[in-house]
């Protein structure tokens, strides 16, 4: 299971390099784009990183483990994430976890059998105003009830 | 009031360049261009215009702490890492007005002798961050960013860093060890970062809301930025509104509005027709106030502290009569316990230790000494001996829960449950 940019990744991975004045500094960048390509910060990855950074893989897998939004292994298809933090929890966000892990019969931090949705439940997303809310991917979904994450699980096969 | 921030929030398409300069985007960069970097500076020091992103440091004189000799390269880094509970002003500047983020590091660059800027985003706002980019090319195209801007011979680039999910990387000197592609942890002040930042090169740090308001004090000057708000705190203030409120969202209000009138005229006082228990005003970092004492405090920096709290980043929140304090505290605490980056002993093993002690009362096996204890180990971990004011953070609502809220944690143990069932 090696691993390699593609072509485009390559090619933007080259534009993070011009933009610090250091290599190093492309680490987190660089990491996103591992993570967009294959899902995941994959062993084969950080030392191919390794290569392309001059950096040890072990300054990367220190680096990497370091920030929450890194998966090091491969999960589900759709990451659900409940923000469960104080303003969300003021406006119901525990509820929002239960139902979540009735509805897709996982524990927090587990992903479904078919790999569709994986749960997560973190800390503060900035959307305090639209409590309760949960990050999907990249999208935000706000002002969640229990009819609404029907609709929003059934759009997402 | 006049609006510095929002006036063109509800104007449909304002994210695009060509909506955004029909309503005065960019207008100011031809008088900073025909103004030395030292007016600028003496400018926006004269404008009392406060940090925003928690601090509340004086931005002018911030900027002046750029060496005058110093051989190399300046960087300026917009801290848009926005991730202290209750916050959320900066990504809806992103997402209603990008170009005034933009044209604020464009003025602010030039002032501080920068050619490089970057904008770290917290990784959860890809939306957000996707916009900015947006914004970025359209600023380039227009010949705003890159060389020879305006004819004007200054230099710029802006780029776009995201961090991927760490709260401590606000903290701007772990903000610096992640940019630069490692752990985000914090370093030892001084050296400042202005003296020894990014690449040990001078480097300012500046919220988005901060940089917000510059082109407003370079368009309309510093005395009339400085005509709105309070004395020591000039300007209006965004106000992150969450919690058990009717009216939740961002607001923007100058500052000074008593507590009282911000939570009935704008936030449509509290739901389900309920009272107030108690409200933190700037962020989950700080003391909450009980209702008589948000009832006599203003948004401005002087009346908050005086209150015992701070205005902190405007992340304001509401807890109706019928909250339990405890299990709010115990959500607070679980927080810093996740957040601490680690590197000090006294913050790692006193938020994790914090957080178990909240965590006990609140499942109805606290012990009567435990409130000393948390008491204790708080001021353990805001001894002077850690790298950073994470551990401050952490310590100042615990200790204001416990002082104002007291009554209800010594029932909880004594009941051995929640009281609010
Ligand atoms: C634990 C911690 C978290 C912080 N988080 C943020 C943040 O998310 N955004 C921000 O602008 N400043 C944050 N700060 C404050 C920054 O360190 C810094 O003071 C600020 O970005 C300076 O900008 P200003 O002078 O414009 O306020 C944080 C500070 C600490 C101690
Ligand atoms: S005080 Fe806490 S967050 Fe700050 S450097 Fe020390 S361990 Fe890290």
């Amino acid at each position: 299971m090696s691993f390699e940019f593609t072509i485009e990744n390559k090619q933007r991975f080259e534009g993070y390099l011009k933009r610090y004045p250091q290599k190093k500094a492309a680490l987190l960048p660089s990491l996103w784009l591992v993570q967009e390509q294959q899902g995941w910060i994959s062993p084969e990855s950080m030392e191919y990183l390794a290569g392309l950074l001059d950096l040890t893989p072990a300054h990367i897998f220190e680096t990497a483990t370091f920030y929450t939004m890194y998966n090091m292994k491969p999960i589900g298809k759709h990451h659900i994430q409940v923000c469960n933090s104080i303003c969300c929890c003021l406006r119901g966000s525990e509820g929002v976890v239960q139902y979540l892990k009735k509805k897709l019969g996982v524990n927090v931090g587990e992903s479904t059998a078919d790999k569709r949705f994986h749960l997560s439940a973190v800390e503060c997303l900035g959307s305090c105003g639209t409590a309760p809310m949960m990050q999907i991917n990249n999208d935000y979904y706000e002002d969640l009830n229990e009819a609404k994450i029907d609709e929003i699980l059934e759009k997402l096969k | 009031m006049e609006y510095v921030l929002t006036k063109n929030w509800h104007v449909p398409d304002q994210r695009k360049i060509s909506v955004a300069e029909k309503n005065d985007a960019y207008s100011s960069l031809k008088k900073v261009f025909g103004m030395t970097p030292l007016q600028i500076i003496e400018e926006v020091k004269a404008s009392g215009l406060r940090g925003r992103g928690g601090a509340g440091f004086a931005t002018g004189i911030k900027w002046g702490f750029i060496p005058k000799d110093n051989k190399k390269p300046v960087y300026l880094i917009n801290n848009f890492d926005e991730s202290e509970p209750g916050t959320f002003k900066d990504r809806m500047i992103a997402e209603k007005d990008p170009h005034m983020i933009i044209e604020g590091m464009i003025i602010a660059s030039f002032a501080i002798g920068a050619h490089t800027a970057f904008i770290y985003i917290r990784g959860e706002y890809h939306r957000p961050w996707e916009i900015l980019e947006e914004a970025l090319k359209e600023a380039y195209a227009k010949g705003y960013l890159g060389k020879n801007i305006l004819g004007s011979g200054f230099d710029l680039d802006i780029f776009t860093h995201r961090g991927a999910g760490a709260y401590i990387c606000g903290e701007e000197t772990a903000l610096l060890s992640s940019l630069e592609g490692g752990r985000g942890y914090p370093r030892i002040k001084p050296p400042f970062p202005a003296i020894a930042g990014a690449w040990a090169c001078p480097t300012i740090v500046n919220n988005v809301e901060t940089l917000s308001n510059i082109p407003y004090i370079i368009n309309n000057g510093a005395a009339a930025f400085k005509k709105i708000g309070t004395e020591k705190s000039a300007g209006t203030k965004l106000m992150s509104a969450s919690g058990h409120i009717n009216k939740p969202g961002v607001y923007e209000v100058e500052m000074g509005l008593p507590i009282r009138t911000f939570l009935e005229e704008h936030l449509g006082g509290v739901w389900k027709g309920r009272k107030v228990k108690g409200v933190v005003p700037g962020g989950s970092s700080f003391a909450p106030l009980t209702n008589e004492e948000a009832m006599r405090t203003n948004l401005d920096f002087e009346s908050c502290a005086a209150a015992g709290t701070s205005l902190g980043s405007g992340g304001f929140y509401v807890m109706d009569d019928t909250t339990c304090m405890v299990r709010l505290l115990q959500f607070t605490t679980k927080f810093y316990a996740h957040e601490s980056c680690g590197q000090c002993t006294p913050c790692r093993e006193g938020s994790g230790w914090i957080s178990k002690i909240a965590r006990r009362i609140e499942s109805g096996n606290g012990r009567e000494r435990d409130l000393n204890l948390l008491e204790d180990v708080c001021s353990n971990v805001v001894n002077g001996r850690t790298i950073c004011v994470f551990a401050d953070a952490m310590a100042m609502p615990v200790q204001g829960f416990l002082k104002k809220f007291r009554h209800e944690f010594e029932e909880h143990i004594r009941l051995g449950k929640c009281p609010h069932g």
